[in-house]
């Protein structure tokens, strides 16, 4: 073959560049939704997990996907759905979990991704939400859920009872 | 709580390489023998989602308060999403070159395969979130014991699904709680809607001859297998919502997982499959 294809390093690069669609501050790659970059032949395959099932930005993400390696000179492309293992929000890089709370979204608590019944069943107990979910604008923690979920699949809905604002919250998955 | 390890993007690579290497060769695709009914039960898992998405969809936009209205959208659009891995495997494992929307938008309603409970009427807040509840409780136990099965594809879309259904029966069943016991007015609901929803509730565990060749296939568990937990939840979180069980037997309505179905369901089918019906091939 005549041409030099990218190396997968470099692809990886070039994904670093391309925003969630919802979330524009962080990449798909900060997201931890990138699962594999590879060669077929003279294809380029990247295989993309969804974050939520149903989630309607996941075309959206394949298309800024496309787009940003058709813009380097790739033209055979295949993305591919990627199932397991499920993306948790533990795939979420550090970095990318300041960029959230700058833009005014709380991050996911690290490392709780868990199973939500028995999160259900201790928050009914106690009679509150079983986490601490800090303000991102203030960093109070004293703070209350007005929904289990929010403007996008991935966010439920919280108030700070300090500074009084409304905030979205990565929810933990 | 301990902070996760700051994952830069070789280790990203690492990650996704592991992923990789770990995609499942599914045998059971393979099983000619199996595969009428492997198909079947495919179709079984996605019409639940789609027929249950649906029908909480119809809520869009007429919630009773925004909170409700954008959580029972949420909720819709994860069933949806669940619809699209269940009838897309379905059709992979038909191997007729239908697709996932193929199997949505063009089947009559004899052929779907849905629980008679799921196409019946949202009529009011009530019945909704009672009817969301009871199909939660058990959606929950299946793709728990989905996670376990011996076909990789039907436990890897199980993995995918739980960790939202998850979420659905925490929400379903703290606002059972709150509006059994509630107000005079929502305790009465509540009540009316439980009564009116028992009858059909034992075709969640009936078994016939689909669920049996894919239990022996190891695909799935046994249909009554998953009663005992599933009566568990409930009866906890009823006793908590100070709703009583009806003494009335639950196995009275079935038949949609042969096909039988109400006749809520062709007037479901003849909102959803309009547009494909009426502009065959329609796409945007």
């Amino acid at each position: 073959m005549a041409e030099t294809l990218p190396s997968v390093e470099q692809v990886w690069v070039w994904l670093g560049d391309v925003p969630d669609p919802e979330i524009p501050v962080v990449s798909v790659t900060e997201l931890g939704i990138v699962r594999d970059v590879r060669w077929d032949d003279d294809t380029l395959v990247v295989a993309v997990t969804p974050t939520y099932s149903g989630c309607p930005a996941t075309a959206v993400i394949d298309l800024a996907i496309e787009a940003r390696l058709r813009e380097q000179g790739i033209t055979r492309l295949r993305i591919e759905r990627r199932l397991s293992p499920p993306w948790t929000t533990d795939w979420i890089t550090k970095g990318a979990r300041e960029k959230l709370r700058a833009y005014g979204i709380a991050p996911p608590v690290d490392g709780t991704a868990s199973d939500g019944r028995t999160a259900a069943r201790a928050a009914r107990m106690t009679g509150r939400t079983n986490l601490v979910i800090a303000c991102p604008r203030c960093g109070s923690s004293h703070t209350e859920r007005i929904s289990q979920f929010g403007s996008t699949p991935c966010k439920a809905s919280y108030r700070c009872t300090d500074c009084l604002e409304p905030f979205d919250y990565f929810k933990c998955h | 709580m301990p902070s996760l390890p700051d994952m830069t993007t070789p280790d990203v690579v690492a990650l996704a390489e592991r992923a990789a290497a770990s995609q499942p060769h599914d045998p059971h695709l393979e099983d000619v023998d199996l595969r009428p009914a492997f198909f079947d039960w495919l179709c079984r898992m996605g019409d639940n989602t789609l027929i249950l998405g649906h029908r909480i969809s119809e809520w869009c936009g007429h919630g009773p308060v925004l909170e409700e209205d954008i959580a029972l959208a949420n909720t819709a659009l994860d069933l949806i999403g669940h619809t699209q891995m269940w009838l897309g495997l379905a059709a992979e494992v038909e191997g007729e070159g239908r697709t996932a929307d193929d199997l949505a938008f063009l089947r009559d309603a004899m052929r779907f395969r849905n629980l008679q409970l799921l196409e019946l009427p949202n009529r009011d807040m009530a019945v909704t979130l009672m009817r969301e509840f009871l199909f939660d409780a058990w959606h929950f136990e299946m793709l728990t014991a989905l996670c376990g099965s011996q076909s990789p594809r039907v436990a890897e879309i199980a993995a995918k699904a739980l960790k939202e259904v998850s979420y659905h029966l925490e929400r379903s069943s703290d606002l059972i709680v709150r509006l059994g016991d509630g107000s005079e007015e929502s305790h009465r609901r509540m009540q009316d809607a439980l009564d009116r929803l028992w009858p059909y509730l034992g075709e969640m565990f009936v078994e016939d001859a689909v669920d049996k060749a894919v239990a022996e296939a190891g695909i799935a568990p046994r249909p009554a297998d998953l009663r005992g937990a599933w009566e568990q939840t409930v009866n906890e979180v009823l006793e908590e919502a100070t709703l009583a069980s009806p003494d009335t037997r639950m196995d009275v309505h079935q038949g949609g997982k042969q096909g039988r179905h109400t006749e809520h369901l062709g007037y479901i089918l003849a909102e959803m499959q309009f547009l494909q019906r009426a502009y065959p091939g329609a796409s945007w």
